[in-house]
């Protein structure tokens, strides 16, 4: 239970960087901490007591294991979260360039 | 267990606040490694070591990422003061926070105690898993066989997301 709750914390953490930060940087580190601790979430649900990793030894096959179903989710969650990581970068580079300022006040033209 | 557990994330989230409030850029993007290293011996001790490798390749490649954006730019932060509109926002986020914990504590009363593990929702991917697919590896029995729909659109989204980096860098900017 306290696992769950730390887990939530540093969502909170995440969500307070992404909202009290003026820079593009520190809004896409913020988003990236987010994205971890529900990666921590899945892998902490399908942990079982006593389980072993989810590889099954053919000579010896009645064990607990760990769920495999949530690890499976994560692993296409990570792989995701890099390929938006980098479009996200690639765009924060591109504004630099442009604007000279990693300052979201200063980049008038994102406002709506 | 638990404990081990419960000390990595208290690390990961004193690495979070300090990447948030460093006035450097490169020390917040090191203190960012924190948390992703950290998730790695988190996966470890929760008997995952896919998901392990592919973190740890995964946040290498961040990191040099984004210390590759942020060594070509001036690396600070300027701070102000909070404004009148500031402090509204503020409220709003404690709102929303208030929300967040209210359906935290719906979703975690209907999971399961942490490490009673039931396998509710495998239970039909393990059955026979090893003769289905031929691989003693569950996890990739599940992510490559089971829901192999599933990879082939990671893999779509990967090549867009790399087209899409293409397309952003190569463009000459309009003045």
């Amino acid at each position: 239970m306290t696992a769950y709750i730390l887990c939530f914390i540093l969502f909170l953490v995440g969500l307070y960087g992404v909202i009290t930060r003026r820079n593009l940087v520190k809004i896409a580190i913020s988003l990236s901490v987010m994205e971890l601790s529900t990666f921590l979430l899945f892998a902490l649900i399908g942990y079982a007591d006593g389980g072993v990793a989810p590889i099954v030894d053919p000579s010896n096959p009645a064990k607990v294991y760990v769920d495999p179903m949530p690890q499976a989710l994560v692993l296409t969650a990570i792989v995701i979260g890099l390929a938006t990581t980098a479009m996200l970068m690639a765009t924060i580079i591109r504004l630099y360039r442009k604007y000279g300022t990693f300052d979201i006040r200063e980049i008038k033209n994102l406002k709506g | 267990m638990e404990t081990a557990i419960c000390i990595i994330a208290g690390l990961m989230i004193i690495g979070a606040l300090y990447a948030i409030h460093a006035k450097d850029l490169l020390s917040a993007v090191i203190a960012c490694g924190i948390v992703g290293y950290g998730l790695v011996i988190c996966f470890l001790l929760l008997k995952a070591p896919d998901l392990a490798i592919v973190q740890i390749v995964v946040e290498t490649i961040t990191l040099i990422i984004m210390v590759a954006v942020v060594l070509d730019s001036s690396r600070e932060e300027h701070f102000v003061k909070p404004d009148g509109k500031g402090y509204m926002s503020m409220a709003a986020a404690v709102v929303m926070t208030a929300v967040l914990l209210y359906f935290f504590i719906l979703a975690v009363g209907m999971l399961d105690p942490f490490g009673s593990g039931s396998l509710r929702m495998a239970s039909q991917y393990i059955n026979g898993a090893v003769e289905l697919t031929g691989s003693v590896n569950l996890v990739t029995g599940v992510v490559f066989d089971f829901r192999g729909y599933d990879t082939l659109g990671e893999a779509t989204i990967l090549v867009t997301a790399v087209l899409g980096v293409i397309t952003i860098l190569r463009l000459k900017g309009r003045k």
